[in-house]
């Protein structure tokens, strides 16, 4: 005897689209201004509103890391904020870090230690190991390997990820002060690019 | 005096760029999120399509109820068997060209259900977010078969098994039995009888699977950014079932976000995203969801029997390896899973099988090392228990059986310095130190295992093609259709085509991932290297006859009557070997020819007669670290020494990154991936980043990457044997061993999770 797998049928119509509105957000230094239905989460917002495909999806359900954004100097997965919360957050995505040209330290470890190979995990990666600086919570390997625990990178470039965060890390990047942690400027200038 | 200041014959300038530790060319564009995937391409007008997948494993779409969703604004249409129209009729043009036998999936093609989350609709509409929430109210009711098995045990018990059909790309049947393997056994005084399983493995690259098809308007003109292991593969595959031309599927894959085996074959996304494009003649972008991506081919469950046994001295007696696996109902997916025993150890007495049985799950899919990944773990913890029952140490028995030649073959390798994987891995690691009694070392809590293993994957080369421009300013471009998962494709290219001609390396751009270049194969089985860098190297060397032919046409021509043989290419410059003060700048040589620039392609192809004579291999030997908490059976991998032998080592950096991302994949082999079937609904129960457990930093430590030297003439022009497959090798194996030694517990089925240790 076979068996149906039969849904529900649903006991409304389903519900007029939520109209979209007006969302302005600050990244990068700037505001962008973009017209999206409420429920569209910052990820989305980036990649298909704003052309900034520098933040990755990676599973939309912030199990990976690829999405990893900087929200007033902390990370957060951007896949899991709605957009339109986050107006008058100061927001840095990758592309804010640095861009080919101007890179900052961080992403400058990153290639001098082969710390990607097929680079999609890598911008989430860098903004989280920016965030982690930003924290000053990690000094040894053994903090970093754990802080760093929530970017999967499926090609396997741990080793080399640490070795770059160690680098930036011990640079001088974060200065004990008095017993008090200093964080590096967000938004490196131009000439703090390592060659 | 004139004698003493005779410039000798040999003096050669080199570029000296192949076997630096070179950065990746394109790693500013990776950092600075500048590097543009397949669902990337923001393209004017774009729609997006949702996919909509089966909870059934298996039966019938009876009803879709497709009204509810076309009635939402912005929807644009709901794409299901009933209304996409009949493409390609036979079978053959859905074949892409890594198909195994069978007849290949049609993505909403009828209204029968072969496997858990087949895609069954396609919503498209004019935001992402619409899509999706247009797919989550898509009603569709099913007729369910119960009458479905996705347990391979089962099927194995039921006496499914059938002997793997040949005709696979690449795919081995196994070795002919040789002796008297059973009698052998029976008499040998040491003995080891195991099964050695692990489970379904899904790929999980980062970038999720995704197509974004630019329309361009002009009868059926596409740009098709394709997530892939290679273009032309797609290529072919489209232009089959939607009876496309070249110039109207141009398909493009600049990066690709890893993909380990799961981008060889065209997945489902590429078919819907172009389907719906050409019916609405609109720009559409498909992605899956990383759900989705435990419905696109995966490691098969592989249940391996192995008889080993030996005399006193730990000699091989009888070799008997045999492996039994899933594939789904419609297609034969084959690996090469236990020819490598038979490669890696000298035996008079081998027998080997390798069964197939169908279940109701999709097709697997080639995984990094398949096959190899799967043979070698278990004929390594075979080898690693009967050198324990022989009372000789595990390196001293593997280099008791080496062998010099290729016993499935009776051939010699046209290279093979495992030997020095051996001592110099053990070196590294301190082997020596080790005391082979299993709970004999302990640090604090931790019961401390060293344990080791060893892999061989095939040396192979495709054919390839590639062409080059240099042009009056001296930039060399140099293009090929070849990929780049992340291997270095990019890198290594550049390097090859800088010291062919003699150029720095920032004059040289290496173009790939693009239909409308010369042809390459796939990137897969560790063959890129050899196949495109064979390629560069041979249109690099047309570009600098050419160069040459010109350079004598000069006045003057310092190069006047030299072959080109005789005529080196450094530093910018062409120079006769036999003086190099015999020279001539390349900008000059195109300046004062007037040319624009100076153009080939070429192709390169393997050499029928080195094949024929030679067993072409690499090699690796892994050496591991564990500590096992005693109370909680948690396992660490501390350490890991892998010692590779490659060939030439084209970029030491990024060789060693394959090699480290190699390690942490038998690292996750070992102890976390395995793909939960719930065999009542036939389903991945973890299908989602979560659940489906792959390593994270804190997993990783210490991982040591020695690359042997190895030289081989016969292999291919470059001498490289490729490193994406074979640092996975071994290394599994090598975890279950240092567990064993750890706690004295074998554990043979895979991964090896604290419930199997308590």
């Amino acid at each position: 005897m076979s068996l149906h797998f039969i849904q529900e049928p649903l006991d409304h119509t389903p519900p007029a689209i939520a109209p979209t509105q007006p969302v302005t957000l600050h990244i990068n230094g700037e505001d962008h201004t973009i017209q999206i239905a409420p429920w569209t989460s910052l990820l989305d917002a980036l990649r298909e509103y704003l052309d900034l495909t520098g933040t990755k999806k990676g599973c939309d359900h912030g199990q990976c890391g690829a999405c990893t954004v900087l929200m007033d100097g902390k990370r957060i997965n951007s896949c899991l904020a709605l957009a339109t919360v986050y107006q008058g957050k100061q927001i840095t995505t990758i592309e804010g870090l640095g861009g080919e040209d101007d890179l900052s330290p961080l992403q400058q470890a990153f290639i001098d230690h082969d710390a990607f190979q097929c680079g999609y995990c890598t911008p989430g990666q860098i903004c989280s190991a920016q965030g982690l600086i930003n924290e000053g919570r990690a000094k040894t390997e053994d903090e970093v390997r754990e802080l760093m625990s929530g970017n999967l990178c499926r090609c396997g470039a741990y080793t080399n990820i640490l070795s770059a965060v160690m680098e930036v890390l011990h640079d001088g990047q974060v200065v004990v002060d008095n017993g008090t942690l200093v964080t590096i400027p967000m938004q490196p200038t131009q000439s703090s690019s390592v060659n | 005096m004139s004698q003493t200041i005779a410039t000798p014959p040999t003096v050669r300038l080199d570029s000296d760029v192949i076997g630096k530790p070179i950065s990746r060319p394109e790693g500013a564009a990776k950092v600075s999120g500048a590097a543009k995937y397949a669902a990337e391409y923001n393209v004017p007008n774009l729609w997006y399509g949702y996919i909509v997948d089966s909870p059934i494993a298996k039966g019938k779409i009876l009803k879709i109820d497709v009204d509810a969703v076309l009635a939402l604004p912005g929807v644009k249409q709901v794409f299901t068997h009933e209304n996409v129209p009949s493409f390609a009729w036979f079978d053959r043009s859905y074949k892409d060209d890594v198909a195994p036998g069978g007849s290949p999936f049609r993505p909403l093609h009828e209204p029968e259900i072969m496997f858990s989350q087949q895609p069954v609709a396609l919503v498209v509409a004019e935001t992402f977010e619409l899509a999706r929430y247009a797919a989550s109210i898509l009603r569709i009711d099913y007729e369910v078969d119960e009458n479905f098995n996705t347990d391979l045990e089962k099927a194995r018990a039921a006496g499914k098994g059938f002997d793997a059909p040949k005709g696979k790309t690449g795919f081995l049947p196994p070795p002919k039995p040789k002796g008297d393997a059973e009698g052998a056994f029976k008499a040998a005084p040491h003995q080891v009888t195991g099964e050695y399983t692990h489970h379904a493995q899904h790929h999980n690259p980062m970038e999720m699977f995704a197509t974004t098809v630019e329309w361009l308007g002009d009868g059926k003109k596409m740009n098709i950014y394709d997530k892939t292991q290679g273009a032309p593969n797609v290529q072919q595959y489209l232009r089959k079932i939607f009876s496309l031309s070249k110039e109207e599927a141009r398909v493009v894959s600049k990066f690709t976000g890893g993909a380990f085996g799961a981008g060889l074959r065209p997945q489902h996304q590429v078919f819907m995203a172009v389907m719906a494009a050409l019916e609405l003649e609109h720009s559409v972008r498909v992605s899956m969801t990383r759900q989705q991506m435990f419905s696109m081919g995966h490691r098969p469950h592989t249940i391996q029997d192995i008889k080993l046994a030996s005399d006193e001295q730990g000699y091989l007696q009888s070799l008997q390896h045999t492996a039994f696996a899933e594939t789904s109902q419609f297609e034969d997916e084959t690996e090469t899973v236990v020819n490598w025993s038979g490669i890696l150890y000298k035996c008079d007495n081998s027998k080997f099988g390798y069964e197939l049985a169908k279940i109701d799950v999709d097709t697997p899919a080639d995984m990094r090392a398949p096959g190899a990944a799967t043979g070698s773990f278990a004929i390594e913890c075979a080898v690693d228990e009967l050198s324990y029952k022989a009372g000789v140490d595990p390196l001293e028995f593997r280099l008791l059986n080496y062998t010099y030649s290729d016993p499935t073959e009776n051939k010699p390798f046209s290279s093979k310095r495992l030997i020095d994987c051996y001592h110099e891995g053990a070196k590294r690691f301190g082997w020596e130190q080790r005391n082979p009694e299993p709970r004999s070392m302990r640090e604090g809590n931790m019961l401390v295992g060293w344990g080791m293993g060893t892999g061989c994957w095939d040396a192979s080369m495709q054919k390839a093609a590639a062409k080059a421009s240099l042009s009056a300013d001296g930039k060399l471009t140099v293009h090929s259709a070849t990929n780049d998962q992340g291997a270095g494709t990019y890198v290594i290219m550049t390097q090859i085509a800088a010291q062919t001609l003699g150029l720095p390396l920032d004059q040289v751009t290496f173009v790939l991932g693009d239909t409308n270049l010369p042809e390459a194969p796939l990137q897969g089985g560790s063959w890129t290297a050899a196949s495109v860098g064979s390629a560069v190297q041979a249109t690099c060397q047309e570009v600098g006859k050419k160069l040459l032919k010109l350079a004598q046409k000069m006045d003057n021509s310092p190069l006047d009557g030299v072959a080109f043989e005789d005529v080196q290419f450094a530093d910018g410059h062409m120079r006769a070997n036999e003086d190099i003060t015999k020279s001539v700048a390349i900008t000059e040589v195109l300046a004062t020819s007037g040319e624009a620039a100076v153009e080939a392609e070429s192709s390169a192809q393997p050499n029928p007669i080195n094949m024929l004579k030679y067993s072409m291999h690499s090699h690796n030997a892994a050496f591991v670290e564990v500590k096992v908490d005693e109370d909680l059976g948690t396992i660490h991998v501390t350490r890991v020494v892998n010692a590779v032998a490659a060939g030439r080592i084209l970029n030491p950096k990024t060789a060693r990154s394959q090699v480290l991302g190699g390690t942490v994949w038998g690292i996750s082999m070992a102890l976390m991936e395995e793909a939960y079937l719930d065999n009542n609904l036939g389903r991945y129960m973890n299908h989602n980043y979560a659940e489906y457990h792959v390593p994270v930093n804190a997993d990783i430590h210490k991982i040591d990457v020695i690359f042997v030297e190895e030289e081989d003439d016969h292999v291919n022009p470059l001498g490289v044997k490729g490193v994406g497959e074979i640092g996975m090798l071994g290394v599994a194996a090598a975890i279950a061993n240092a567990v064993y030694h750890a706690t004295g517990k074998r554990v043979r089925d895979l991964p090896l999770t604290i419930d199997k240790l308590l």
